[in-house]
């Protein structure tokens, strides 16, 4: 049985329908990349799991938990999955370590020093366990973002989600975040990304889906999807003839 | 012309002047404490909260901030008791300052909160938190870190206002003001010391914010 299941899920904002019945099931400890034009659907796609955006139609359950819009199922559902953003969204009045400790003694009421164990835990795993006491301020924006991973993996979830985590930074601090996320997924952490990092993809991925116009377009194995476009859209969104 | 000045009756009215003093601060430290929580619960409110809530939140801060203080002194003092709600003068000045603390407090607050970022929000939501948990760990420390400087000023200007509640016998320093000088016929002196008292006083009460603001929000190691 699939850990995320995506089923026929579409989504409208006023007139403009961006999921136009989205279908994918993820297995637990599969990596799979998002691809695609802005606009294509991706984005939203990846924060309807996460129940950040309402879903108009169809269904997503992530083991067993079931999108629905009351504060019990988002709970639910959020415990299972984290997310990674873009902009980081690390809080900046608390310091790294603060950040990770928050969510675990706020909404697991796990105490303080059980918070603070496991805080040290995931910033080490980030190779951060340094800058505990450091603000978001005073962290590059790399540091930033391996942070806001630790934050995320604090409360065990068994999938992250990351949209474009890499596309704020500059270019030199992409790999240390994209090592970090290499090795969860080696650990077997199941993972859906949206990513322009297209090496990364087919490097780490074990699935490519590219979304087009709210829908799946292409869905396969990397070698494939990046080796065999079968359809013009890819291929012009790849840059190959 | 020439006036002699004379402060030969100070040391005589100091046990006034210094209980007048200490109704103030009295007050000032009352009102502010009750008067910016309750303008935190209402740019709660006005922000995030309830849809049923925000008229009745908007119809308080807004009869509050467009009708005088003293008037809202007046119907709390001599008003409300026609419904049998009697208080002393005291509690009524107190009253009236909260209340009024509170009006201003909560627009300055909310703008606060509505600068938060929206990923800020997302981000508390990802982790499971509820709304309101995300308000109260997440946004609201910033958020007064964002206005503290217009809070601290509110907080300032209702102190100084605080001198119109001697207009119902509260004995603040105003009220000691007027009664010593009625005694010792010595307006120009009396109101020199008062005017030096409050504005020491004022100036105290911004230091002190500020170090609440220095104690309350995080600072880089390095600044």
């Amino acid at each position: 049985m699939s850990l995320i299941a995506i089923t026929e899920v579409k989504k409208r904002f006023g007139d403009n329908e961006v999921l136009k019945g989205i279908s994918i099931d993820v297995a637990r400890g599969e990596v799979v990349a998002i691809i695609g034009k802005s606009g294509s659907g991706k984005s939203t796609l990846l924060r309807c799991i996460n129940g950040l955006e309402t879903i108009d139609q169809g269904s997503i359950v992530v083991a067993g938990a079931q999108f629905l819009p009351d504060e019990v199922h988002l709970k639910a559902l959020r415990l299972k999955v984290g997310m990674i953003f873009q902009q980081f969204n690390l809080f900046p009045h608390l310091t790294a370590g603060g950040n990770v400790m928050l969510s675990q003694m706020v909404v697991k009421k796990t105490p303080k020093e059980d918070a603070e164990a496991v805080a040290r835990k995931m910033l080490d795993r980030v190779g951060l366990a340094h800058k505990f006491d450091a603000l978001p301020d005073e962290l590059s924006g790399g540091q930033q973002q391996r942070v806001a991973i630790a934050r995320a993996l604090a409360m065990q979830p068994i999938a992250l989600l990351c949209d474009e985590i890499t596309s704020a930074l500059d270019p030199e601090l992409v790999a240390e975040v994209l090592a970090v996320v290499k090795e969860l997924a080696a650990e077997g952490m199941t993972l859906v990304m949206v990513t322009h990092e297209m090496r990364f993809a087919r490097d780490v991925c074990s699935r490519v889906v590219f979304m087009h116009q709210g829908r799946v377009h292409e869905i396969g194995a990397p070698e494939d999807v990046f080796a065999n476009p079968r359809t013009p859209e890819l291929r012009q969104f790849l840059g190959v003839q | 012309m020439t006036y002699q000045f004379d402060f030969g009756w100070l040391i005589g009215s100091l046990p006034v002047l210094l209980k007048g003093i200490r109704i103030t601060v009295q007050l000032i430290l009352i009102g502010a404490v009750f008067g910016v929580a309750l303008g935190i619960a209402c740019a709660w409110v006005r922000a995030l909260g309830p849809k049923w809530l925000k008229p009745v939140v908007a119809t308080y801060v807004e009869l509050i901030r467009n009708t005088p203080f003293l008037i809202q002194l007046f119907f709390i003092f001599f008003g409300l008791p026609s419904l049998g709600i009697r208080m002393s003068e005291l509690t009524a000045a107190n009253l009236a300052m909260i209340v009024n603390l509170g009006a201003y407090s909560c627009e300055i607050i909310r703008a606060g909160i509505q600068a938060t970022p929206r990923g800020q929000f997302e981000a508390g939501a990802s982790l499971a938190m509820t709304p309101f948990q995300t308000f109260w760990h997440v946004v609201l420390v910033p958020a007064l870190q964002r206005i503290w400087p217009a809070l601290s000023s509110q907080i300032v200007i209702v102190m100084l206002g605080s001198a119109v509640v001697s207009q119902i016998a509260a004995e603040d320093l105003t009220f000691a003001a007027n009664f010593i000088q009625s005694r010792n016929f010595r307006a120009f002196e009396t109101y020199i010391v008062s005017t030096l008292i409050y504005l020491a006083l004022a100036i105290l009460l911004r230091q002190l914010l500020a170090g609440l603001g220095w104690m309350l929000f995080p600072r880089k190691a390095s600044r």
